[in-house]
């Protein structure tokens, strides 16, 4: 789809401006004809932007800087340590993320919640969008329509009619990990549906009728040619649930049942209502660090399968946008 | 969808002419729940653990105390709801409640319209006059979707302690005299946070449409001698109007039921949302009834934009 973007010309001519079209006259140095020089490079739009980048992300890397400040506020940096993270001998070491049981089982449990939802969710939603894009009648556009409902459904309805449900209606189920996982997978399922139907769309069914003329059974078809078709929306799905999941505390926070399932995002809401020290920016730290780690693992997999193929930045924002 | 080649092997139809199916173009023979199978576990999921925990809802709105326990009693029979629960609910929807509904109203609208004016802008530019450097945008405007919520939360909640680095730059220029206590309720923050964790999911979608308007319609305005700005009135604008509308109920709908920036940027009842009244009800306990009536409000209040976006994404599928 890069190709459809000649916004070359256009812009080269406004980036040449004044020197091509309007010699610099006395009419373009004024500041009113500066202002009303229809070929002037776009100075407001371009402060809005790196303003507004520089706003969304700074915030974000003081906040990592003080996960390794040395103090115990956590609103001012106090001098490098590494103490909030992996203690130190001379302090309190109850505090820091790898140490204290409590941070430390958080964390297991995030790590188990995303993991498992991630290998839940994805193999359903793939195969869901498979099955939906190919199966006709008014059946398929229901079950559709129930997907993407849940997509838009703040998530507070999600949690709150889960928590209902396994108390009143599936009484076996306790909350816990169980509750959590099967809440999670509910709400995640959507994302590879709706990434991977965007792909099955743009793919079109040419390949598995030329796979099928060629005598393929169907679910060779399925197997051998439209699955590596899909592979890159599969990546890109696993990548974002992850992402995600990690992060996600509002569904899970009703649905813990005791301190001990609380995922590390549950005790970030907690304890940033209340008691905030440096190992809080650690978690946080920690969540960021694991979901870059799953992208980046995304990105080079990709690479390997779309290897020789067109622009892999473009298609992969697609997905996004 | 393409004719059918005219030489195509044709023995499996012959064998078995009635169980073909209807789709002419495939030649392999689909056995009837081939495709509805991949879609089976899938459908199944959203049935049990998305209907019925949602039918769960409507059954303890409508539903009674128990007489012994005095606890909170489903009724699943819809012959046998009653409107209990709705009626007490709906007292305090309008009355005690109405300042938080209007709050609500006003705080999301505002946080709307900022998000629209900044998103659009930076959209705008990365799209038209990003050129070399589009990628480096787009990884910076996809960043925040790595970056958890509650991370980027915390760091303004970090921000705007009254010893914290914002206070300590206004006092350092002297804009105030004295620290300001941003997190104490104030509905400035409120706003800025809503603003702050929605926008990029406004930027991203808005970026995707504006790059992929036709150049030429631009030219061709400016060619006809229309100034930038009338151009943008008079082509870009009414083109994207799809595309804002989307991006609007994308940030909307989640802003409703919105609970957490609230109570991280300021947890005063000053500034209490819609969404707290939804997490207050399940923090206590035996509350059930209460937080089911208020999800169901909730989703009628939410009902058209959310069937408004299902349908556009339903129609921009099918275009595709």
């Amino acid at each position: 789809m890069s190709e459809t973007v000649s916004a070359r010309p256009a812009a080269d001519r406004r980036r040449a401006g004044p020197a091509v079209h309007l010699a610099p006259s006395k009419k373009t140095r004024t500041p009113l004809g500066w202002w009303r020089n229809p070929w002037r490079r776009p100075y407001i739009l371009a402060t809005v932007t790196w303003a507004y980048l520089a706003w969304s992300l700074l915030p974000v890397l003081i906040a990592i800087g003080i996960s390794f400040s040395a103090g115990r506020s956590n609103a001012v940096w106090q001098g490098f340590s590494t103490q909030w993270w992996w203690g130190h001998p001379k302090s309190d070491p109850s505090g820091a993320l790898f140490v204290s049981p409590e941070l430390h089982a958080a964390l297991i449990q995030s790590l188990r919640l995303s993991f498992l939802t991630m290998f839940i969710a994805v193999p359903i939603g793939v195969a869901f969008a498979i099955g939906i894009s190919r199966w006709r009648g008014p059946a398929p556009a229901g079950a559709n329509f129930l997907m993407l409902f849940s997509f838009v459904i703040p998530e507070i309805i999600i949690g709150i009619s889960m928590f209902l449900f396994f108390t009143y209606l599936l009484k076996f189920v306790h909350l816990g990990t169980g509750a959590q996982l099967l809440s999670l997978v509910t709400y995640q399922v959507s994302y590879p549906v709706i990434i991977v139907r965007a792909r099955m769309l743009t793919v079109g069914r040419e390949y598995e009728e030329a796979a099928t003329d060629l005598g393929a059974s169907p679910t060779q078809a399925v197997r051998r040619v439209l699955l590596p078709l899909l592979y890159p929306a599969i990546l890109v799905s696993f990548v974002l649930v992850f992402a995600d999941t990690i992060d996600d505390f509002i569904t899970v926070r009703y649905l813990s049942g005791g301190a001990s399932t609380e995922p590390l995002s549950v005790k970030i809401y907690d304890f940033s209502r209340g008691t905030l020290t440096p190992a809080i920016n650690a978690a946080a730290t920690f969540l960021l660090f694991s979901t870059l780690v799953i992208a980046l693992l995304g990105v080079y997999l990709y690479r390997r399968i779309t290897s020789g193929q067109r622009g892999q930045a473009q298609e992969m924002s697609d997905y996004l946008t | 969808m393409p004719d059918a080649p005219v030489s195509r092997p044709h023995r499996r139809v012959r064998v078995l002419p009635r169980r073909r199916p209807r789709d002419e173009a495939s030649g392999a023979w689909y056995p009837r729940w081939y495709w509805p199978g991949f879609a089976l576990p899938g459908t199944l999921w959203m049935l049990v653990l998305f209907l019925l925990p949602f039918y769960v809802v409507v059954s303890i709105a409508f539903g009674t105390v128990d007489p012994v326990f005095q606890s909170p009693l489903p009724v699943y029979e819809p012959w046998w709801w009653t409107s209990r629960y709705l009626r007490e609910e709906w007292a305090f929807a309008t009355g005690e409640f109405r300042a938080v509904e209007l709050r609500t109203i006003v705080y999301v609208v505002l946080a709307t319209a900022i998000c629209l004016v900044i998103a659009y802008a930076v959209a705008y530019y990365v799209a038209r006059f990003g050129g070399k450097r589009k990628g480096l945008f787009l990884a910076l405007l996809i960043a925040p979707f790595f970056i958890s919520y509650l991370m980027r939360m915390l760091s303004w909640v970090e921000l705007l302690q009254p010893n914290g680095y914002v206070n300590t730059v206004l006092t350092f220029l002297h804009i105030t005299p004295h620290p300001i206590n941003w997190l104490a309720g104030v509905p400035f923050t409120v706003v800025m946070g809503l603003v702050y964790g929605y926008i990029p999911y406004m930027v991203l979608p808005l970026y995707g449409f504006l790059d992929r308007i036709d150049q030429s319609q631009l030219e061709a305005g400016r060619d006809l001698g229309a100034s930038p700005f009338r151009t943008f009135i008079r082509v870009t604008l009414p083109l994207s109007k799809p595309a804002i509308l989307a991006s609007l109920v994308i940030v909307t709908l989640p802003m409703f039921g919105d609970y957490y920036t609230n109570n991280l940027l300021s947890g005063s009842p000053k500034t209490t949302m819609f969404g707290n009244l939804l997490d207050n009800s399940m923090e206590a306990t035996g509350q059930g009834p209460e937080a089911a009536v208020l999800v169901l409000f909730l989703v009628v209040f939410l009902m058209i934009p959310m069937l408004y976006y299902l349908r556009q994404t339903a129609k921009a599928q099918r275009d595709q």
